[in-house]
């Protein structure tokens, strides 16, 4: 393996002298691309994550995390508490509906499924819904749930919910495929039942890829923001009842800030995007971590 | 291997490791079983609810919702064209900026990068996939459109009266367009692109790259000969997820493409998509308004489903040919 990359990378010296100039160039341009691709792909990385550091930092003090959204968007104040709460109750409630439930069904697809037509419809239909448009979902959510019961935190949790579950499913069905199957027939060996097999000896062997995988769909389902529009309407307190009256979350924050033309308001969507940023970014980390850590110990 | 097993009675139920006997185990399976139908549950409420909730406004409209561009709420009017050829223009812009990117880095990431330098590489572009949409649309409506105002003005002026660029790039512009929305959309579905390329381009049999290089070729001729012509359905499969993608954005687009329902070559007119005048309109909207946005979403459904569905069944034959079935 070692060799091949080596020839790869440093080209036999005898090869280039023989290559016609015309190859050569051709050669150094398809490389010049591929480096210019990546280029363009971190500069508006780094400018987004820079613009959100620099603007949105100043406004961190105590006050943004404890008091309530102003009201007044000419005039700077005011903190940005209910929002922070209320995104992190809404993604909260959504990975407490979501996580089990794709966790369940991922174990159906691997362990009972079999090779059944239902598996595979299922199957796809999962893979399907990763594509359903969020917006599409909120407004779905709008027309079972809002429509009867009123604007709630629970609400946004619903729509968000729908969304991580196909996330969780696909992933946790990978994660569940890489377990040996010695392991499963060792513990039928040992007359344990199915049931008991997966909870005890198959859940364990994959927790690690279970869980990094769950937490990306939490951080992709925190900065979502076209469902809860229509799912949570919108707050200027913390609303302590996640089942009933309007709240609010980040996201939706930024969007309403961002179409103010005052700068106060302007400076709110700043702040509040470099707090989500810095949520969504130490999950999807720590995702990365635990990933890491599990591929360490199974490498071993 | 297996040794010969001692003979022990036993009952056959006991043997059987699924236990079908047991109360436990027909629990566990049964909410197994009901997690998966929940996938299919969802999806059918979907398209059945919004249909619902949508059908005053599809019965008032006819046919004419999707081949009219008259969309006047206040005088109830709702041809929703503008919207759909604004989705299909603003996502063919992302995909057609995205897809020599994404593949520049998919290939950077598996052909030509030092080894240890190709986790690095994913990574960063994993993390473009977790910023937030809404934060894309900040950036790119309070900095990145008033930057490109004066570059779209310089374009315009420049190629007014030309015979193709002259009506592509229109003159006078706030910035927020068509193309600065297919740019923003090109940042957020480059990741899945990559990803996507990188696992095809990572299935291309060693045995058939190392050929190619004996035989001398140099990397760009074994890219061509050998790494391209392999993953090429598999690409265009993850091409399609990225259409897909770019269609339902929502936020980001809502914020940067300017709001303005109208048809044109212009890309640097603004326009208006489905998914950002669901966004933009919902809160105020009341009655056929409101079922009409709800139908915007039914079309959305409908379309970005076809093509998950089709990109899905491209990447599954990719998948099956791998495998050698």
């Amino acid at each position: 393996m070692a060799d091949s990359l080596d020839l790869r990378e440093e080209r036999v010296p005898l090869l280039q002298a023989t290559m016609s100039r015309r190859r050569r160039r051709r050669d150094r341009l398809a490389t010049s691309w591929m480096v210019a691709s990546l280029v363009i792909a971190v500069v508006p990385l780094a400018l987004v994550v820079g613009y959100v550091t620099v603007k949105g930092i100043g406004l961190l003090t105590p006050a943004w995390f404890s008091e309530r959204i102003s009201v007044r968007s000419r005039v700077a104040g005011g903190g940005m508490a209910p929002a922070i709460v209320g995104t992190l109750v809404i993604t909260g409630l959504a990975a407490l509906m979501a996580i089990p439930l794709g966790i369940l069904g991922a174990i159906h697809l691997n362990e009972y499924g079999g090779n059944r037509r239902l598996t595979k419809v299922i199957r796809l239909m999962s893979d399907v819904m990763t594509g359903v448009p969020s917006v599409v979902m909120g407004l779905f959510v709008y027309t079972v749930w809002t429509l009867r019961f009123g604007l709630s935190a629970f609400g946004g949790a619903l729509a968000l919910a729908c969304l991580m579950l196909p996330i969780v499913i696909r992933s946790t069905e990978e994660m569940l495929r890489l377990v040996p199957d010695e392991l499963r027939h060792a513990a039928y060996a040992l007359g344990d039942r199915k049931w008991r097999t997966i909870v005890k000896v198959i859940l364990p062997a994959s927790v690690g890829g279970i869980t990094s995988g769950a937490m990306l769909a939490v951080a992709r389902a925190a900065g979502e923001t076209a469902p809860l529009l229509f799912t949570i309407g919108a707050a200027r307190v913390v609303n302590p009842n996640i089942f009933d009256g309007p709240t609010t979350a980040l996201s939706v924050q930024i969007f309403g800030n961002a179409q103010n033309p005052f700068a106060a308001a302007q400076d709110r969507a700043w702040a509040a995007a470099f707090t989500l940023v810095a949520i969504v970014f130490v999950l999807t980390l720590a995702a990365r971590a635990v990933s890491a850590r599990v591929s360490r110990r199974h490498g071993r | 291997m297996t040794a010969p097993s001692a003979p022990v009675r036993v009952k056959r139920s006991e043997l059987s490791a699924s236990g079908r006997g047991d109360p436990g185990e027909l629990l566990f399976r049964l909410l197994a079983l009901f997690a998966g139908l929940v996938v299919l549950a969802v999806l059918a409420l979907i398209a059945v609810s919004t249909t619902q909730e949508a059908w005053p406004a599809f019965q008032a409209e006819g046919i004419g919702f999707v081949t009219t561009d008259d969309w006047v709420p206040a005088e109830g009017r709702f041809g929703a064209l503008a919207f759909i050829y604004g989705t299909v223009l603003v996502s063919v812009i992302a995909v057609v900026i995205a897809l020599p990117v994404s593949l520049g880095i998919a290939l950077f990431a598996t052909e030509a990068a030092p080894a240890r330098l190709r986790r690095p590489v994913v990574y960063l572009v994993d993390l473009l996939a977790a910023i937030p949409s809404v934060v894309y649309g900040l950036w790119g409506v309070l900095v990145l459109a008033p930057a490109l105002q004066p570059v779209y003005d310089a374009i315009g002026s420049a190629v007014d009266g030309w015979p193709v660029l002259g009506t592509l790039f229109g003159e006078g512009s706030s910035g927020r367009s068509f193309l600065t929305a297919g740019m923003i959309l090109a940042i957020m579905i480059t990741p899945i692109i990559t990803s996507l390329s990188r696992e095809v381009i990572a299935t291309v049999p060693s045995a058939q790259r190392e050929a190619a290089y004996g035989m001398g070729a140099t990397r760009w001729e074994v890219i061509r000969s050998a790494v391209l012509p392999w993953s090429r359905a598999g690409i265009v499969g993850a091409v399609m997820l990225g259409l897909g993608r770019a269609m339902g954005e929502t936020i980001a687009v809502a914020l940067v493409v300017g709001s303005s329902a109208q048809i044109t070559l212009d890309l640097l007119a603004p326009g208006d998509t489905m998914a950002a005048v669901i966004a933009n309109q919902f809160g105020e909207a009341s009655g056929t308004h409101r079922s009409a946005l709800i139908g915007l979403g039914v079309v959305l459904f409908a379309v970005t489903i076809a093509v998950n569905v089709t990109a899905r069944a491209i990447v599954g034959h990719m998948d099956r040919r791998v495998r050698g079935d």
